[in-house]
């Protein structure tokens, strides 16, 4: 029982409450989106959407994250786009229209950023053809240059 | 020979990558945008002067102007009102202001102390049209031809070396290839 703990010793359980209470205090104050929408469906939507969106007036933080005035009024936008059925899709479109890809915290593929995508490829696709190249060298020389060492260390 | 070749060759393409890559981000801040060469979104607000009146997109069609987004928050802003006001006083082009996200009674005081360099005042209390233009940031400055296309787009306090650079040839050009 609790009230045995707190007789068991005196003025802790107060203090731990308190510390409590200040713990839940400042989860609160760092929501800065209180936003809650009626149907939970959409509600885990508006958070991934807004998670993904680059807030452009502090370009490291998501629009979810941001605490100036132009976030919220992005947050909004997304908000009222999703609350009027609007696709995901459809929010995505809407803010690279206007700002650009660099909206997007994930890029779109492109023609543009095609060997971004297909560089690494390439290049590890060259270099296993320039590593089998020397490995196929090396293996075409071995038989004769070892051959003889071996013969001597068997002896 | 032959075997310092390949990497040399690699090196070569590596550094002409690289260089393009450096000589493309000379602000890196600053974010070329998508309306450039579009046409100006549409809006149809409050003229913060005149109560009653509002200002629409199609109004202005027919000349060029310059669509100034500024606030009485804004820092750069301050900066740049002196140099806005010469721009007017050169009577090449209008200047049509955005009061983003401001207090209507703060910004005709700001107005009224500094000077109002603009034809029209027009007030975007929720920001949505400056969403329309994708501005992230005030002071941005767009020039606006009398087709109604964007064709240049200054972010940051508006400087006479700005002005004279990228906003007058783009004006004089079209008068040019007109007559």
């Amino acid at each position: 029982m609790p009230v045995k703990s707190s007789q068991a010793a005196p003025g802790r359980p107060g203090w731990v409450a308190l510390i409590a209470c200040a713990l839940l205090g400042v989860s609160a104050a760092w929501a800065i989106d209180p936003t809650e929408l009626p149907d939970p469906k959409l509600q885990a939507r508006y958070l991934a959407l807004t998670h993904e969106l680059r807030c452009m007036q502090c370009q490291n933080q998501s629009i979810a994250d941001s605490p100036v005035g132009l976030a919220s009024d992005l947050r909004r936008e997304v908000r009222d786009m999703l609350v009027a059925g609007k696709s995901d899709e459809d929010v995505r479109n809407f803010m690279v229209a206007r700002y650009g890809e660099f909206i997007l915290f994930r890029p779109r593929f492109s023609a543009r950023n095609a060997w971004l995508w297909f560089g690494p490829v390439v290049l590890l696709a060259l270099g296993c053809f320039v590593a089998i190249r020397i490995l196929r060298q090396r293996a075409a020389l071995l038989p004769q240059d070892t051959e003889p060492v071996d013969e001597d260390l068997r002896s | 020979m032959n075997r310092f070749l390949l990497p040399l060759g690699v090196f070569v393409l590596l550094a002409v990558v690289l260089a393009i890559g450096i000589r493309h981000s000379p602000d890196k801040g600053i974010i070329v945008s998508p309306l450039l060469g579009k046409a100006a979104p549409e809006f149809s607000l409050p003229v913060l002067t005149e109560a009653g009146r509002t200002l629409r997109s199609s109004d202005l069609r027919g000349r060029w102007y310059v669509f100034n987004v500024w606030g009485t928050w804004c820092p750069s802003c301050r900066e740049e009102h002196g140099f806005l006001l010469e721009v007017q006083k050169s009577g090449r082009v209008p200047l049509i202001g955005l009061d983003w996200r401001d207090d209507d009674a703060q910004a005709r005081a700001w107005l009224a102390q500094l000077g109002n360099p603009y034809e029209t005042v027009i007030v975007d209390r929720e920001g949505r049209t400056a969403i329309d233009w994708g501005v992230y940031g005030a002071p941005e400055t767009f020039l606006v031809n009398p087709q109604g296309i964007v064709v240049y787009k200054h972010v940051g306090a508006l400087t006479r070396e700005a002005w004279e650079t990228e906003f007058l040839p783009r004006i004089s050009a079209q008068a040019a290839a007109r007559s």
